[in-house]
């Protein structure tokens, strides 16, 4: 397997002194929000869009050879599937396309069908495929030509929840099984999480951090990485008074927060959704970064879990929680309920 | 099913012949102007026996398919380098985009000075009117390949001449047979005219010949014929059209 290197890569639209290193075997995920430069940074390793700077396969550069010289499996996010070619002949496209004997294009065809679990889609068109079935029609034929690096764009767009979390294991098995270097585009923290062995942020066309995903997800590098990474609540704050050792008091819109920091003067903080504790009826304990508010919003991004917009003195808090734990609190918009930071999960920006 | 919904479509046309066939054995039209149907049959008949019919149809039909397989052809070839090259498109379209609107018959007196007056008048309005509608719909067929298409072939290595022959021709039939399918029809309206104003000989030559002896059965028998021929030749394309792009699947099936 091949090892891919971008040096100082950048590109007239979006893409500024971009360097990654995708190691081999290894499978990247790149998170990013939309317009973030993620697909541009795909074409570029494809060699479907012009660059300046250089990427390395194996240490060589490949900056001279056409998109068609690359050997590069590259699953758009559309998809791309011929249609005016069957499931066979649209895995078989790429072998056709370098001439190999046609019962050797025939076996490999069919074992591709085998790993991805799709013999019977064999003599199906595109136009009779549903949108797992053609997402896996469409590695297979990214994967038919052995490539060097396997590029995917955010592969699992447009699919029901369940079917995504089921391919998203399909994917990691069969990267696992092949061993080929992946690089993952994705803009879902999850899906980052549970497929990548590292993850790389990238947000205004610049690679912000790379590490795996505890490592960035507990020490973003700074609130654009951690906006990325599913800390919506990001409040400005003002007042900054040390209480005690490394713990600070800061005010945010009149709000009271006390936060764990080295060196003090902080500007912003931010709190993950998840991190966010919600009670019908005033919690027991120390009153510590304990807050009445107002349910604003109740949304629901997947079946599993609820999002809960809550207003903390004109301040905007984001709580993500398990449906279980959201069906409990018997919650409405208008309802007055009380919430909970914890101290550790907040991060301080100075 | 099927047998059925032939029947339907039959049915009016079938009403419209007895009515026709009553209204003229009755009299009931002004005058001599409305031959009975079974009249027009026999004509049609007497006609194909002793080979007026067929001698002038050939000819037509030679000078449709000179014409039009020459017209197409190059409009294709033409449409082609329109729609995959960049720069042909700039060069090309404006003068395609300022000829292409002009009826084909407009021409018919400039080429009567130019081309004179015989065979190669007819064959040349014809390859006139197959070839910009023809390049035109190509080129756009052509340009409307979704790029992402083309670049999923490319990464698959594909070379540019690959990526035209397996991707962007497959892809662009439709739109050229649909096309062609409506200049096969239009070829013969303009052939008829052409030789109903200029030329001696052909199937239009016949309707002028007929007109000048007030026969009006023999109009009405060529008009029949011309509208066969007409259907004939869509259909053919039509044909051609399924098998050729069998993954298109028609309108309201999925």
């Amino acid at each position: 397997m091949v090892k891919v290197e971008l040096k100082h890569v950048s590109n007239r639209y979006i893409l500024q002194n971009v360097n990654l290193t995708v190691e081999d075997g290894e499978l990247l995920a790149l998170l990013g929000p939309s317009g973030a430069g993620k697909t541009t940074l795909l074409n570029v390793i494809a060699g479907t869009t012009d660059y300046e700077g250089s990427v390395l396969f194996d240490g060589v550069s490949v900056d001279d050879k056409p998109a068609s010289k690359r050997n590069v499996g590259y699953v758009l996010q559309e998809l791309a599937l011929f249609p005016h070619l069957n499931v066979f002949s649209n895995i078989a496209y790429g072998l056709r396309i370098r001439n190999m004997p046609l019962t050797e294009v025939e076996r490999r065809v069919d074992e591709l069908l085998a790993l991805m679990k799709i013999e019977h889609l064999r003599g199906r068109y595109p136009s009779e495929l549903s949108g797992g079935e053609g997402q896996r029609v469409a590695l297979a034929r990214a994967l038919a030509i052995s490539p060097s690096i396997l590029l995917l764009d955010e592969p699992l767009n447009n699919l029901d929840y369940s079917i995504r979390r089921y391919l998203r294991r399909e994917i990691r098995r069969i990267q696992r099984q092949l061993n080929v270097t992946t690089l993952f585009v994705t803009h879902d923290v999850e899906e980052a999480e549970e497929v990548g062995d590292r993850v790389a942020v990238i947000v205004g066309g610049r690679i912000r951090q790379t590490g795996n995903f505890e490592e960035v997800s507990s020490n973003p590098a700074d609130e654009e990485v951690a906006s990325v990474l599913g800390f919506q609540n990001v409040w400005e704050c003002s007042k900054c008074r040390r209480i005690w050792g490394e713990l600070y008091e800061v005010e945010c819109k009149g709000v009271k927060v006390v936060v764990s920091c080295e060196g003090g003067a902080a500007k912003r903080i931010a709190i993950p959704a998840r991190e966010v504790y919600i009670y019908g009826d005033e919690p027991q304990g120390p009153q510590l970064n304990t807050y009445k508010g107002t349910v604003k919003e109740i949304l629901f991004p997947s079946p599993s879990t609820a999002k809960v917009k809550v207003d903390v003195g004109g301040n905007m808090l984001v709580a993500e929680l398990s449906m279980e734990i959201f069906k409990s609190l018997n919650l409405w918009v208008g309802k007055e309920i009380f919430l909970k930071l914890k101290l550790k999960s907040i991060r301080v920006y100075t | 099913m099927r047998t059925q919904r032939t029947f339907y479509g039959a049915l009016p046309i079938i009403m419209l012949i007895v009515l026709w066939e009553a209204v003229a054995r009755l009299k009931l039209a002004p005058g001599n102007f409305l031959p009975p149907f079974s009249l027009v049959l026999e004509e049609l008949f007497y006609m194909t026996v002793n080979g007026v019919l067929l001698s002038n149809l050939a000819r037509s039909l030679a000078r449709v398919m000179i014409g039009f397989s020459l017209g197409s052809a190059l409009g294709i070839a033409v449409g082609i380098m329109m729609g995959y090259s960049r720069v042909m498109h700039e060069l090309l379209n404006p003068i395609i985009s300022f000829l292409y609107p002009i009826p084909a018959l407009g021409w018919l007196p400039l080429l009567m000075l130019w081309v004179g007056v015989g065979e190669m008048l007819p064959i040349t309005i014809i390859f006139i009117c197959s070839f910009f509608p023809t390049a035109y719909t190509t080129a756009t067929g052509v340009r409307n390949v979704d790029k992402r298409l083309v670049r999923a072939a490319e990464t698959l290595g594909a070379s540019p001449k690959n990526v035209l022959k397996t991707v962007v021709l497959p892809l662009a039939l439709p739109t050229i047979f649909t096309g062609l399918r409506l200049e096969a029809g239009m070829a013969w309206r303009v052939i008829v005219a052409a030789e109903m104003v200029a030329i001696p000989t052909g199937i239009g030559a016949l309707f002028m010949q007929a007109e000048s002896l007030i026969r009006m059965d023999i109009i009405i028998a060529c008009l029949m014929v011309l509208a066969i021929m007409c259907f004939l030749f869509e259909r053919i394309f039509q044909y051609l059209e399924t098998k050729v792009c069998r993954w298109v699947k028609p309108y309201g099936q999925g």
